[in-house]
């Protein structure tokens, strides 16, 4: 409760890891800047081969980890990876949900591998990418394409203070009213995931006059079943539907589901 | 002042109880604790990691709060966490307290489930100290096993007073357990009060409550001397977050502690 | 009361401004009419009307010189009453300190009588109880409210049925009424501060003619709701219908998104956050908009009360208009229709009293 002061405390050791995934999210916490120096005072960087050469050993107090499990390499380097960390927290949509990369568990991914690489035999992929959930326990999930840098200030400062991170599960339309947007469904007739996701890019695209794209996921509660029916009333085509939650987040039950239900609507 | 303002108090004394609770005294930094009834609760807020409200359990001799508190959360575990000299913010007392001046002259039955036993210690301290003024007295605790009994020299001293009957039922008895099993309102059959002049106290999951209050009113006690207190999410315990609706109610300013009559009917509707 | 006549809003705007309020009124942004700070009477929406339906709202042209000829815009003044982040307090060691910041002088032109009803509700939240909250003094006592009467409601305006509308009758510093043939605003002034705002300003006395003129205004605009609900016994009604099957029918169309709840000029319900610095010496806390269709919102011990859709919609529009009475002696909705038209999915509260009472 009483702060000590860090000179007498042993920092917290925090690692980054990756796996499959584009870096964005190790960016945002690069991105921020401003944080980073009050970070590293509270907390040792042992492990960030985004940021720099250092790898200190293990175990380390926070791991971060982006990056979804694609490959049978991954597999092993998880079980690693949750053995030498007492906190492990996952970053962005590959991490959480499997990413873009998830795509292919509606594909077949050897075809995929025959038609892209001239030596498919070469490749050691697995049939599916997988959120890192499937396979270690996590002790909290981050959501986003990319990650929110102030959601991941939070999260930190979260851990930190012992307390339970302010990442609220409820809609994006809570913060996009809260930031003054006016809905881009109502008033222009876009389309807009922003009912059915998860909030935590402040409402971003409807800022700017966009419909939500479900970077962060199925919100709490979706009913997509209902936004469905409204999605077609703005003029979605099926196809649409169906493409329009096959994104980021495609394998998460609510998104998957939402788009099966779409195809068979038709 | 802001009403979500709290004012800082310094964490006196910590008592463990159980293995995952502790009794901590805390008393403000300026000035004396403001009065409270039985009943009534604080918010406690661990800083940096939130608030939550608690029930006041007593005074302590130097004056401050006796607040018991269960670690299940992020904020009660911060609680649970704290240290003598610690400081913590604290708002309050607020909420509806145990009508104890309604059962002047009448049998009176408190029953406790697990830590309910916690926002009845006032009213038991009451009955012991004042029992002249109540017919029969009947405490009766129910608790899941003997190792998470809440305030166990307490109740041997209130059992050795005399004037009381204190009985505990265990859910999973250990081997040294002789006294009775099964749920607490097992209890209600064992003791000896007469239901048409008798006032109870009920306190604990909302499930043995509900099952408690129910058996009372079958046994003849009145509905509306039947008091319960109910749990709700309170975010602020000043009526103005909304999130401790109960139907009609605000709990935090009616309640938590309410007339069966008045509950009854809205704790039996599902997701009310 | 003192009733006068302008025939331009520039002076009021401009005298205002000089004496040191941020004037705040609708403009066209974002396809809509929206609450914006105003340099000149200029960039007021002149000619802009709406079409406002469940689940959908247009702009339109008017081809007129109105300029208040549109009904309730997304914008309420809860954006201005209880802003929806307030800092609380910062705590470092045994030290509390409160954080809110200074309440700006706002005047607030083109509130409509539905909006200053729920002002009139959230004074009652904020200030009528055991705890009043002095930062929401603050603000409601820097806030100038300029009230403009409706002249054309909306097609989800229901505040006939609420008995909040559509003529200001309290709680303005000036209404506005506006007139056309010639164009002008009768003004009548509600508060000592609105008739001194009012006094350097030109204007004539107000005629017998423009009187008249704008109690038709407000007559028409009566026979216009797009929307009615009947409200006899309507706490007791509601408080009954607790197992109607509408509850489920409409929870398949709800989307628990908060749309509803974050319009309503009377929501006032809120959560807390909590921040530390990363050397968790300090701490902070900031209280935020919530919404009782969040799954948090009723969260005890780690799952929600209301876990279902129909559940969080029953405890919504029965706090609007029946549990609202029990806790704060009076109807939680005033009939703006926000709720309606910013469904996404368009459910209409009128229709769903209607079904299931």
């Amino acid at each position: 409760m009483t702060a000590r002061p860090a000179a007498t405390r042993r920092r917290p050791r925090l690692a980054v890891w990756k796996f499959a995934s584009c870096d964005g999210c190790q960016l945002t916490v690069l991105d921020c800047e401003d944080e980073l120096l009050a970070i590293a005072a509270e907390v040792e960087i042992a492990y960030f081969l985004e940021a720099s050469s250092a790898t200190g050993r293990g175990p380390y107090d926070l791991s971060l980890v982006e990056g979804s499990i694609t490959t049978p390499a991954d597999l092993r380097r998880i079980r690693h990876v949750r053995r030498v960390s007492k906190r492990l927290v996952t970053i962005g949509a590959c991490a959480t949900a499997g990413g873009i990369q998830a795509l292919r568990d509606f594909a077949d991914v050897r075809e995929f591998a025959s038609i892209i690489y001239a030596r498919p035999d070469y490749i050691a992929t697995l049939e599916r990418s997988t959120p890192i959930s499937a396979h270690v326990p996590v002790d909290f999930e981050l959501r986003g394409c990319p990650i929110d840098g102030r959601q991941l200030l939070e999260v930190i400062s979260a851990f930190l203070a012992g307390r339970r991170p302010c990442v609220p599960a409820h809609s994006v339309c809570v913060e996009c009213k809260a930031r003054g947007n006016v809905c881009v469904m109502v008033a222009h007739g876009t389309p807009c995931l922003g009912p059915v996701t998860q909030a935590g890019c402040g409402a971003l695209c409807p800022a700017f006059n966009r419909g939500c794209y479900g970077c962060f996921g199925p919100m709490e509660s979706p009913n997509t079943r209902a936004l469905n029916a409204q999605l077609r009333e703005l003029g979605m085509s099926t196809p649409e539907l169906v493409r329009v939650y096959r994104t980021f987040n495609a394998t998460e039950e609510p998104f998957r589901q939402a788009s099966e239900e779409a195809g068979d609507d038709a | 002042m802001h009403p979500m303002t709290p004012a800082p108090y310094r964490v006196r004394s910590r008592r463990p109880d159980r293995a995952d609770t502790v009794t901590l005294t805390l008393g403000p930094l300026e000035g004396p604790c403001p009065p409270f009834l039985p009943g009534q609760f604080t918010m406690i807020y661990a800083p940096g990691v939130g608030e939550i409200p608690i029930s006041i359990s007593g005074r302590a001799r130097t004056g401050g709060y006796l607040q018991t508190i269960r670690a299940v959360g992020a904020v009660s575990g911060a609680l649970c966490r704290t240290r003598p000299g610690d400081v913590v913010g604290v708002r309050g007392p607020y909420g509806t307290a145990w009508d104890l001046p309604a059962a002047a002259g009448l049998d009176v039955v408190v029953a406790a489930g697990g830590l309910g036993l916690a926002a009845l210690r006032p009213v038991i301290r009451e009955l012991v100290a004042h029992g002249s003024r109540y017919g029969r007295i009947s405490v009766i605790v129910g608790t899941h096993t003997p190792a998470t009994l809440l305030y166990p020299a307490e109740l041997a001293r209130w059992r050795e007073a005399g004037g009381i009957d204190v009985q505990v039922s265990v859910d999973h008895p250990d081997r040294a357990w002789k006294g009775p099993v099964g749920l607490v309102t097992r209890l209600i059959d064992q003791i000896v009060f007469d239901p048409r002049r008798t006032f109870a106290f009920v306190c604990g999951p909302e499930a043995m409550m509900r099952a408690t209050a129910a058996r009372l009113v079958r046994r003849g006690v009145p509905a509306r001397r039947v008091a319960l207190s109910v749990e709700r999410n309170m975010k602020c315990g000043v009526g103005r977050c909304g999130h401790c609706q109960l139907g009609p109610l605000l709990t935090c300013l009616d309640g938590p502690v309410l007339s069966y009559e008045r509950a009854a009917g809205l704790l039996a509707a599902a997701e009310l | 009361m003192n009733t006068v006549v302008m025939e331009s809003l520039e002076p009021l705007v401009a005298g205002l401004r000089s004496d040191g309020f941020t004037v705040v009124g609708p403009t066209v942004r974002d396809g809509a009419i929206r609450f914006a700070e105003l340099s000149h009477s200029a960039q007021l929406p002149a000619g802009r009307g709406d079409d406002q339906q469940p689940g959908h709202y247009r702009l339109t042209e008017r081809g007129d010189e109105l300029m208040f000829g549109f009904a309730a815009s997304p914008d309420s003044a809860k954006r201005y009453t209880q802003p929806p982040r307030q800092a609380l307090f910062r705590m470092r060691g045994a030290e509390v300190e409160e954080t809110r910041s200074q309440a700006p002088r706002i005047a607030l032109l083109g509130v409509r009588a539905c909006d200053l009803a729920a002002i009139a509700v959230q004074d009652r939240v904020f200030l009528g109880g055991r705890h009043p909250d002095p930062a929401y003094r603050e603000r409601r006592e820097a806030l100038f409210l300029i009230a403009v009467n409706c002249a054309v409601p909306g097609g989800t305006c229901f505040c006939v049925s609420m008995g909040t509308g559509p003529k200001a009758t309290a709680g303005f510093d000036l209404a506005l009424t506006e007139l056309s043939a010639p164009h002008r605003f009768l003004v009548e002034t509600g508060s000592e501060r609105g008739a001194e705002v009012v006094a350097p300003l030109p204007h004539r006395p107000a005629t017998g003619d423009d009187v008249t003129a704008a109690e038709e205004v407000s007559r028409v605009a009566a026979t216009r709701m797009g929307r009615q609900v009947d409200t006899d016994n309507i706490q007791e009604r509601l408080a009954e219908a607790r197992d109607s099957p509408r509850w489920t029918e409409v929870a398949s169309r709800c989307l628990a998104c908060t749309n509803c709840t974050m319009v309503c000029p009377t929501c006032f319900c809120t959560t807390v956050e909590d921040a530390t610095d990363f050397g968790g010496g300090q701490a902070e806390r900031t209280e935020v908009w919530d919404s009782c269709f969040t799954l948090d919102f009723s969260e005890v011990a780690g799952s929600p009360v209301r876990g279902s859709g129909s559940a969080r919609y029953r405890q919504w529009l029965t706090h609007k208009f029946s549990t609202w009475f029990d806790q704060f002696g009076v109807s939680g909705c005033v009939g703006c229709g926000r709720c309606i038209t910013w469904c996404p999915t368009g459910i209409d509260v009128t229709e769903e009293l209607g079904c299931i009472l």
